[in-house]
C-alpha cells in the first residue's frame, strides 16, 4: 500500500520571539483523512506552531509545506490557492465584529467565488445548519455566547469545503457540555465532509476523544507522535506527567535563582 | 558614566523605533497603492463599496464639524486682520490677507487636525481591536490581504476626501471672515466674496490642496500602523488610539511648516 502525499509537512521548524526560542526544530507530518491533535501544556508552543502552518509567521529556519507548497517562498497567487483550500477556527473565534454572523460565514464565498447572492446565502445557511446555528444569521457576533461564536467560526471555516481544517483550542473557555458538543461536531465534520483536521488543545479528554493521532508538544519539542493508544502507553516521563496532570518538577538552583532575582543574568 | 549613557541609549532606541516605524509605514503605503492598482490581478481587488463607505465616514460625516470650525476660524481671522491692519490704515488689505492665509494655511491645517482626531483615531481603534481579537489573522487565512481590505480603502478615501474637505473649509472660513469684516470695510459680504475671488491665485488654493494630500497620507499611515502594532488587549487599543492622534497632529504641523518654508520663499 502506498501512502498518499502528506497535506502538511513541517521540517526542523524553529521559532523565536525576541531572544526566546519557542520551537526547537519541530518535525510534523499530517496525512489526508486523519484527525491530528497537537497536545501540550499551556505555553508549550502549540499556537506558535499553528501560526507557522498558516503562514502567519515566517520560520527562522526549517520549512512548512501545505499541499506541497512552501508558504515562505510561494508567490501571492500560490499562497491564495493554498488558503482557499484550508479553513481555520481561531481560539476566540475571530468573527468580524462589524458584520452579522451570516455575512461572516458568507465572507469567503463573496471574496473568492462568483456565485450569485442567492446561492451564497443558501450555502452559508447550510453551513450554519451544520453547526446547529440555523436561523442565527442575522445576529451580530456580540449577541452570541462563547460556544455559539466558536460554532459560527467553524461554519465560516468550512464554508468553502476546505480539505484541511485547523482548530485552535476548541474547548478553551467553554463549559464541559458545550465543549463535548464541539468535539462531536468535529467528528461529524470529518465524516460528513471528509476533511483532514488539525486540532490544537490542552484538554486531555477532548484530545483522546477526537484524535486519530496525537502529537505531544512540550517546551517547543515534539515528545512523540502516535495513535491515542500509543500515547497512553508511552513510557516517557513527561508524557505520563501530562496525562496524569502532574505539574512539572521545578529544580531550584540557589545561586542561579539569587542571580536571577538581582537581575545579573540575561 | 551610566547616568550619561542611559539617556543616550534611550534616545538611540527611540530613534531606531521611529525609523522602524517609518519603514513599516512606507511598506504599508507601497502595498496599499500597489493593491489598489493591481490587486485585481492577484485576486485582491479593491472594493468600490468599501472605498465609498470610508469616504462617507471620513468626508461626509465630518462636514458639520468642519463647517463649524472653519466658520469660527474665519471670523477669528477677520477680527485679527481688521484690527491689526487697521492700526496701519491698511484695512483694504484685509481681504487678501484672509484669503491667502486661509487657502494656503488654515483651511488645510484645521481640516487635517479635525480629521486626525475623528478618523485617524477611529482607524487606529478599529484595526487595533481587530489585531487583538485575531480578526486580522482571520482575514489573512481566509485569503483576504488585510492591507487591501482595511488599509487601501481608507487611504484612497482619505486622499480624495481630505482635499475636498479642505476646499470646503476654505470657502466657509472666508465666508465667516466676510460676515465679520464686511461692515468694517464698508462693503457687502457678497462684494467681499467677489473681491476674494478676483484676488486669489489658483496656486494659493493648490498649495492647500497639495498640503492636504500629504496630511491625508500622514493621518492614514500613522492610524493604521499604530493599529497593526497594538499589543496588550483593550488597554493597548486605547493607548494606540491616543498615540495615533498625538503623532498625526505633530507630524501634520511639522510637515506644514516644512511645506510653507519651501513654497513661500
Ligand atoms: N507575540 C508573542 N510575543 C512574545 N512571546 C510570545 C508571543 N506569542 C507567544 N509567545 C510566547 O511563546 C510561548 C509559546 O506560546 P504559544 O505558542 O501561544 O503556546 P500555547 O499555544 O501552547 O499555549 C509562550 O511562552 C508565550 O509566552
Ligand atoms: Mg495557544
Amino acid at each position: 500500500m502506498n501512502t498518499p502525499a502528506p497535506l502538511i509537512e513541517v521540517e526542523k521548524l524553529e521559532a523565536w520571539y525576541g531572544k526566546r526560542r519557542i520551537l526547537n526544530g519541530v518535525d510534523f507530518t499530517v496525512h489526508p483523512g486523519e484527525i491530528r491533535v497537537i497536545m501540550g501544556g499551556s505555553g508549550s508552543g502549540k499556537s506558535t506552531l499553528l501560526r507557522h502552518m498558516l503562514g502567519l509567521n515566517r520560520p527562522v529556519s526549517g520549512s512548512v509545506r501545505l499541499f506541497g507548497t512552501d508558504l515562505a517562498t510561494a508567490s501571492d497567487r500560490e499562497k491564495l490557492e493554498v488558503r482557499k483550500r484550508i479553513g481555520v477556527s481561531f481560539q476566540g473565534g475571530a468573527l468580524l465584529t462589524s458584520m452579522t454572523v451570516g455575512d461572516n460565514v458568507a465572507l469567503p464565498l463573496r471574496e473568492h467565488t462568483n456565485l450569485d447572492e442567492q446561492t451564497i446565502r443558501i450555502m452559508s445557511r447550510i453551513k450554519l445548519e451544520v453547526v446547529n446555528l440555523g436561523g442565527f444569521q442575522d445576529l451580530m457576533p456580540s449577541q452570541l455566547s462563547g460556544g455559539m461564536i466558536k460554532r459560527a467560526a467553524l461554519a465560516r471555516a468550512v464554508v468553502m469545503d476546505p480539505r484541511l481544517l485547523f482548530f485552535d483550542e476548541p474547548s478553551a473557555g467553554l463549559d464541559p457540555v458545550v465543549s463535548a458538543e464541539l468535539d462531536e461536531l468535529i467528528l461529524r465534520l470529518r465524516d460528513a465532509l471528509r476533511m483532514t483536521i488539525v486540532v490544537v488543545t490542552h484538554e486531555l479528554d477532548s484530545a483522546f476523544k477526537i484524535a486519530d493521532t496525537i502529537t505531544v508538544l512540550d517546551q517547543g519539542n515534539v515528545l512523540m507522535t502516535g495513535t491515542t493508544a500509543e500515547v497512553r502507553a508511552a513510557d516517557n516521563e513527561r508524557i505520563q506527567d501530562l496525562l496524569n496532570r502532574r505539574p512539572r518538577e521545578v529544580h531550584v538552583d540557589a545561586d542561579e535563582y539569587l542571580q536571577r532575582l538581582v537581575g545579573e543574568t540575561e | 558614566m551610566e547616568a550619561l549613557t542611559r539617556p543616550l541609549g534611550k534616545l538611540g532606541r527611540a530613534t531606531a523605533e521611529a525609523l522602524g516605524g517609518m519603514g513599516y509605514a512606507a511598506m504599508l503605503l507601497y502595498e496599499s497603492l500597489y493593491l489598489s492598482a493591481f490587486g485585481w490581478r492577484i485576486g485582491q481587488p479593491l472594493r468600490l463599496r468599501a472605498v465609498l463607505e470610508q469616504m462617507r465616514q471620513i468626508g461626509v460625516d465630518a462636514l458639520p464639524i468642519v463647517c463649524l470650525l472653519a466658520f469660527t476660524v474665519g471670523i477669528m481671522l477677520g477680527i485679527q486682520f481688521v484690527s491689526a491692519l487697521g492700526e496701519f490704515g491698511a484695512q483694504s488689505q484685509v481681504v487678501i490677507a484672509v484669503a491667502k492665509s486661509v487657502t494656503r494655511e488654515f483651511g488645510a491645517l484645521i481640516t487635517a487636525i479635525l480629521v486626525a482626531g475623528r478618523s485617524g483615531s477611529a482607524l487606529a481603534a478599529r484595526i487595533g481591536s481587530m489585531t487583538v481579537s485575531q480578526e486580522v489573522d482571520a482575514l489573512a487565512v481566509i485569503g483576504i490581504d488585510p492591507v487591501r481590505y482595511l488599509v487601501a480603502p481608507a487611504l484612497i478615501a482619505m486622499l480624495i476626501m481630505l482635499p475636498l474637505l479642505t476646499v470646503f473649509a476654505d470657502a466657509v472660513a472666508i465666508y465667516g471672515a466676510a460676515l465679520y469684516s464686511a461692515p468694517a470695510l464698508d462693503i457687502t459680504p457678497s462684494a467681499y466674496m467677489l473681491q476674494t475671488m478676483s484676488l486669489l491665485d489658483p496656486g494659493d488654493i493648490g498649495q492647500g490642496i497639495a498640503k492636504s494630500a500629504v496630511f491625508a497620507l500622514l493621518i492614514t499611515l500613522i492610524g493604521v500602523s499604530t493599529g497593526f502594532s497594538v499589543v496588550g488587549g483593550a488597554e493597548g487599543v486605547g493607548r494606540a488610539t491616543t498615540r495615533a492622534v498625538v503623532l498625526s497632529i505633530c507630524w501634520i504641523i511639522v510637515a506644514d511648516m516644512i511645506f510653507s518654508y519651501f513654497l513661500n520663499r
